[in-house]
This record gives C-alpha cells, sequence and structure tokens, in this order.
C-alpha cells in the first residue's frame, strides 16, 4: 500500500507568531518554525501500519516555500520513506483553492491508496483541505477521526462529529483526516535522522505539476485588510489571604457580572 | 422558480433527529445582513423547515437527507441548491460537517473559499468577509477576486439575527446525485448525557478548569461553579487528555474559540495554544496558585491562591448573595 502523508510547516505556536502588515502574509522571520504537530501525528497513522505491514510507502508531501527543508527532512527522520516538496514562487500567498489544486496535482501522480492530513492546521485553521483534496481527487473522504484502523480495501474509524461521534468505513483510494486524539509522533533518533539524508526528497515546481497559478484562471479569497490587536494588559492580581472570593465577589458585583 | 434579489445561501446544519443545530440562527442572521436568505435543509422536518423560517430564511430549499453516507449527499443538495439560484454568497457553518461540504462545494463550482468567519459585510466591489487571527491578535478581511464566495461561520460568533418570515417560499430540491465515492457512517452517538448547561460556543460566561483540578472527580467543582454562575463549562488541553471531561470543551488553537463576557480560570497556567482560544473574552479571572503562571498576563482580576480553598468559598458567597 502507498501512503502520501500530507505535512506542513507552521510558525511555532510557543513562539511569537506575527502577521505582515502589509500582506497579511505569515512573517516567517519573526519566530521559529516546526512542523505541525498534528500533522506529525497524521504522520504516526502511516508509520504504525507501516510497521506491521512490511511493504507500506510512506511519503510525505509538502507545499511550502525553499526554506521548509529542514522540516519536510524531519518528516524523513521520524520515518517516511522518501518526500515531495512543492516549491514555487508563484505560490507566494496561495489561497485554500489554489493550494488544493497543487496538492491534489501532485498526489495524483504518486497514485497512492490513503492520503493521511490533519484535520486543522494551526496557522491557516482552514480544516478544509481533505475535502477539497477528495473532490479533486474523486476519492471517497472521512473527516476528524480520533481512532483509525486501515486495512486491504478500506479504513475504519471513529470520527468525531459536532454531536457525538461515529463509526465510518471509507473505501480505498480515499482523504483521511486525522485529530489530535491520536498519539504524539515517534521522536526521531539519531539513525533516523543520519538515514534521512540519503532518502529521496523530490522537489517539484508548478510547471512539472501542469498547475497555473494565474489569477484569471480561477476566482481565489484574497487578504484585502491586516490590523494588529493591541495586546491584553493585565488588570489586578491580588494573594489569597482568606479574602479572594469575596473580593472576586465584590469585582464581579462592580462590573455586572453577576 | 424565481428567487429573491441578491440571494445568500445558507446550509444549516442539522442534527441527527433532525432539528436545527445551534449555530443556525447565526448564520442566518449573518446571510441577513448581506441579502436575502436562502436555507437550504436537508434531511430536517416539518418542524425544521418552520424554525429556519422563523429565524429568517425567506426561502428553505428542502432535500432527503442521507446520514448512512458522509458528505456527498449534503454537497449534492447544496451544489444543486447553488445552481438553481445563483447566489451571492454560500454560508455554512464551521462545523466539521459545514467545512467538509464547503470544501467540495468550493472545488465543484470553481468558487474562492474563506473559513472560519467571525463577520461578514458589503462593500462596493462585494461582500466582505472578517477573520479574528491568532487568538484574536489580528484582525484581517478576505474577498474573493470574483464570483461568490463560499463562507464558513465561526459558531458563536455573530450576534446578528434575521427577522421572522410569516410565509416562507418553501421547495423541494431535485437532486441529481453526483455518484461521487463516499464514506459510509454509523448512527451517531453522543459522547456525554444532555445537559442543561449552555453551549460553550456562544456562551456568555465560561469556567474553565485546567491540570490543577488533578482528578476527574474534583473537575466538578468547575461544574459546580458553572451552575451557580449559568456558564458553560471549558477545559484546558491538559484537562482533556487527562480524560477529565471531553474534547468538545477544550477552549484553545486547537479547540473551540470563546469570546464571553466573563471567563473564569481554574487552574489553568495559561499556555500560548490555550490563549489564542480565550483572550478575546470582555473580562477574564483567573484562579491559580503559581504567582508567575503566564494567565495573570491576560486576567482582569488574578488570585494568586489554592483552587480547592477559593472556588468553595466562592460559589458559598455567590448562594449568600441570591439568598
Ligand atoms: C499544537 C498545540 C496545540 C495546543 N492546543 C491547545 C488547546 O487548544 N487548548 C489548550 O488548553 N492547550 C493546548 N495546547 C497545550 C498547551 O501548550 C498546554 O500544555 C496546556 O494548555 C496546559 O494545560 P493546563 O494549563 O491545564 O496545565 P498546566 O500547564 O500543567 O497548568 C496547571 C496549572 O494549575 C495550577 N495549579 C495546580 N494546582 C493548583 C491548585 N490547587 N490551585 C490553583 N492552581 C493550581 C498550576 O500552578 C499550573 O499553572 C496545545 C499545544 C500544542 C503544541
Ligand atoms: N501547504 C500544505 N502542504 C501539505 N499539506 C498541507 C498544506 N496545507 C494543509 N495541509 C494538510 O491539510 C491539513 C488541513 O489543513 P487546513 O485545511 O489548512 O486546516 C493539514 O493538517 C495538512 O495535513
Amino acid at each position: 500500500m502507498k501512503i502520501y502523508v500530507l505535512v506542513k510547516e507552521v510558525p511555532d505556536t510557543y513562539g511569537d507568531r506575527k502577521l505582515d502588515l502589509e500582506t497579511g502574509l505569515a512573517d516567517r522571520g519573526a519566530g521559529d518554525v516546526v512542523l505541525d504537530e498534528i500533522t506529525e501525528r497524521a504522520l504516526e497513522v502511516a508509520l504504525s501500519h507501516a510497521d506491521a505491514n512490511p511493504g507500506t510507502e510512506v511519503v510525505a508531501l509538502s507545499m511550502a516555500p525553499e526554506s521548509a527543508t529542514a522540516s519536510i527532512r524531519r518528516s524523513l527522520a521520524i520515518g517516511a520513506g522518501s518526500a515531495v516538496h512543492v516549491c514555487d514562487e508563484a505560490l507566494r500567498g496561495a489561497d485554500l483553492g489554489l493550494t488544493a489544486s497543487v496538492l491534489a496535482a501532485a498526489i495524483r501522480r504518486g497514485e497512492p491508496d490513503l492520503v493521511i492530513t490533519g484535520n486543522l492546521s494551526t496557522d491557516g485553521s482552514g480544516g478544509v483541505l481533505p475535502a477539497m483534496l477528495a473532490e479533486h481527487l474523486g476519492y471517497a473522504q472521512a473527516t476528524a477521526l480520533s481512532a483509525v484502523a486501515i486495512g486491504a480495501d478500506a479504513v475504519t474509524a471513529t470520527r468525531a462529529t459536532d454531536f457525538g461521534s461515529q463509526q465510518v468505513t471509507v473505501p480505498l483510494p480515499a482523504v483521511i483526516s486525522i485529530t489530535e486524539a491520536l498519539p504524539d509522533a515517534r521522536f526521531p533518533n539519531f539513525k533516523g535522522i543520519m538515514a534521512a539524508k540519503k532518502k529521496p526528497l523530490e522537489v517539484v515546481s508548478l510547471a512539472d505539476l501542469g498547475v497555473s497559478a494565474d489569477p484569471a484562471q480561477a476566482p481565489q479569497a484574497i487578504l484585502t485588510a491586516v490590523s494588529e490587536k493591541p495586546p491584553r494588559a493585565a488588570g489586578v492580581k491580588i494573594t489569597d489571604e482568606g479574602d479572594a472570593a469575596a473580593q472576586l465577589v465584590d469585582f464581579l458585583v462592580q462590573n455586572r457580572l453577576v | 422558480m424565481t428567487y429573491p434579489e441578491k440571494p445568500i445561501l445558507v446550509l444549516v446544519d442539522v442534527t441527527p433527529d433532525g432539528q436545527l443545530a445551534s449555530s443556525t440562527a447565526g448564520l442566518l442572521g449573518a446571510a441577513s445582513t448581506l441579502g436575502a436568505p436562502v436555507a437550504v435543509l436537508v434531511g430536517g422536518d416539518a418542524a425544521a423547515t418552520a424554525a429556519v423560517a422563523a429565524l429568517g430564511a425567506q426561502v428553505v430549499l428542502t432535500a432527503e437527507g442521507d446520514a448512512s453516507r458522509l458528505t456527498v449527499p449534503l454537497a449534492d443538495a447544496l451544489q444543486a441548491a447553488y445552481r438553481a439560484v445563483r447566489p451571492d454568497a454560500v454560508l455554512l457553518s464551521n462545523s466539521i460537517a459545514g467545512r467538509d461540504v464547503a470544501g467540495r462545494l468550493a472545488v465543484r463550482e470553481h468558487l474562492a473559499l474563506s473559513v472560519d468567519a467571525v463577520g461578514v459585510s458589503r462593500d462596493d466591489e462585494g461582500v466582505v468577509v472578517h477573520h479574528s487571527v491568532y487568538g484574536g491578535a489580528y484582525l484581517t478581511d478576505s474577498a474573493p477576486t470574483f464570483g461568490a464566495p463560499v463562507i464558513t461561520v465561526r459558531q458563536g460568533a455573530i450576534d446578528a439575527r434575521g427577522e421572522a418570515v410569516a410565509d416562507p417560499q418553501v421547495e423541494q430540491l431535485g437532486v441529481e446525485p453526483s455518484g461521487a465515492p463516499a464514506a459510509s457512517a454509523d448512527v451517531i452517538e453522543a459522547v456525554e448525557a444532555a445537559s442543561s448547561r449552555p453551549e460553550l460556543r456562544g456562551a456568555k460566561v465560561v469556567v474553565s478548569g485546567g491540570r490543577g483540578l488533578g482528578s476527574k472527580e474534583n473537575f466538578s467543582l468547575v461544574e459546580d461553579l458553572a451552575d451557580e454562575l449559568g456558564a458553560a463549562v471549558g477545559a484546558s488541553r491538559a484537562a482533556v487528555d487527562a480524560g477529565y471531561i471531553p474534547y468538545a470543551h477544550q477552549v484553545g488553537q486547537t479547540g473551540v474559540s470563546v469570546s464571553p463576557q466573563l471567563y473564569i480560570a481554574l487552574g489553568i497556567s495559561g499556555a500560548i495554544q490555550h490563549r489564542a482560544g480565550m483572550q478575546t473574552a470582555k473580562t477574564i479571572v483567573a484562579i491559580n496558585k503559581d504567582p508567575e503562571s503566564p494567565i495573570f498576563d491576560v486576567a482582569d482580576f488574578g488570585i494568586v491562591g489554592d483552587l480547592f480553598t477559593v472556588v468553595p468559598q466562592l460559589i458559598e458567597a455567590l448562594r449568600a448573595r441570591k439568598a
């Protein structure tokens, strides 16, 4: 079985995340970048299946600027067999529609049986790419999975919905997205890091994929305004000396909150 | 068929028993600020049809549901409605189901997609979508380069409400199945018993607990305070991971974003990912025994103290006030 895992580099949430107030794009110079935790978990789902099923091929796919190579190598160090990095100057600021067309074209080239993504990326919080990819590819889809069993022709899984959970069966080929209920990825060890240097990492351009980023081709969602909100200031801080609860009630009453 | 001018297509979420999801009022409210709300109701009953009209739908387009197949039946119905109505915009809930359908419709009909809107408006060039990003640190606007946008709307973020429509135009949609492959799905089972507490999304008051509660049993203290205040219950990821409370209550970057009038954090350190989901609250109160906790950086009223001492006294004092 061939599994594509969609991995994404994002600004580290532990650091300062900034938007460029001119372009509205993530300011990549502002803080550290990391492989999105949820996409590492997606990789772990594929790798634990591969551990139990020799012959499983796991490919990490990312659309990202040139600077993301280290993050993509990290997915090889964790255990993916190879990686595809879609990288093209024309993709700067790509919206969800263009991102989906590009990733779908890259997946089509590889013809995997299964595509695994995170349910939501921590920077964009779109949560729409899995469905968009399934539509492009003509694959079945099951999103927001909190437990996953991969079989030869289908994935059976537990899915979170807004009203409770349900069991689902999705025939292959399929796109699935997983939630943070699934385990963290294994940590890359020294052997993995050394091996990653020799694993194939293919860099492809829009021309290689035959996709056009021409804005006249399809409507795009573009940013038209960006503003920064002043950070919140700290208020009063008291240490409990037996009357903190009473003081809090006074505060709530004064502010008409009770 | 003729439709009102400036139609705004709204796909409403329907609960497993055929009722309107709580997101519906905000969706139709948002739509009514842009034009004439045309609701698409899949798998709802007659009562649901009347309920969408009461929330502002001038037209209700109905279709049979098929809950045994994921997403595709809904996408087929919404696509049929889109082609019939040719709306100025399509609004869906930013729920799991709503996002899935939004993604598919945008690809099928080549439409620009804007997600997680906290507001919508119109300017000279058309519909503008407002977003709150990086935990409310930035406000951004997006708009389509051309064509009608598909927009998912953050649940609980819209205060506008539509005006009740007494005599809606109700039509059954003719839906041509696309035949796209779909996952099959069993019935949805509730992960927790129905509760009389307010829903987290859109709640006016939220009381959240973190790892500082120490156990599932102790977490009931959070619920007791919430009930005293008529509040919804939230939690940190550490509390959810420890099994004190189901994931649906997680507040933060990978949980729910809330903007209540009052947010009370108990035994929560205030990690940046937690703050991302609550720092737009009007007033923040924190109780934590560690004076260095970052939650105090955003708290309007912070108490350095043991929550097991302070919270029972607080509940007592609130009760005494009422009596
Ligand atoms: C990609 C990513 C996404 C994340 N998403 C989220 C998210 O959506 N939501 C979220 O919450 N977190 C999220 N996190 C996790 C986040 O980083 C923190 O680990 C988490 O918020 C910590 O939860 P906590 O404050 O309950 O626990 P801790 O950080 O352990 O804090 C517990 C606090 O309780 C206090 N305490 C203990 N005992 C008492 C007592 N008796 N009285 C008073 N105070 C007491 C302690 O002083 C401490 O400050 C995410 C992390 C990552 C990497
Ligand atoms: N640029 C990208 N490259 C690779 N995968 C991506 C990219 N953007 C999003 N994804 C995948 O799609 C998931 C959902 O993303 P989103 O719809 O942006 O929230 C992520 O968790 C990733 O697995």
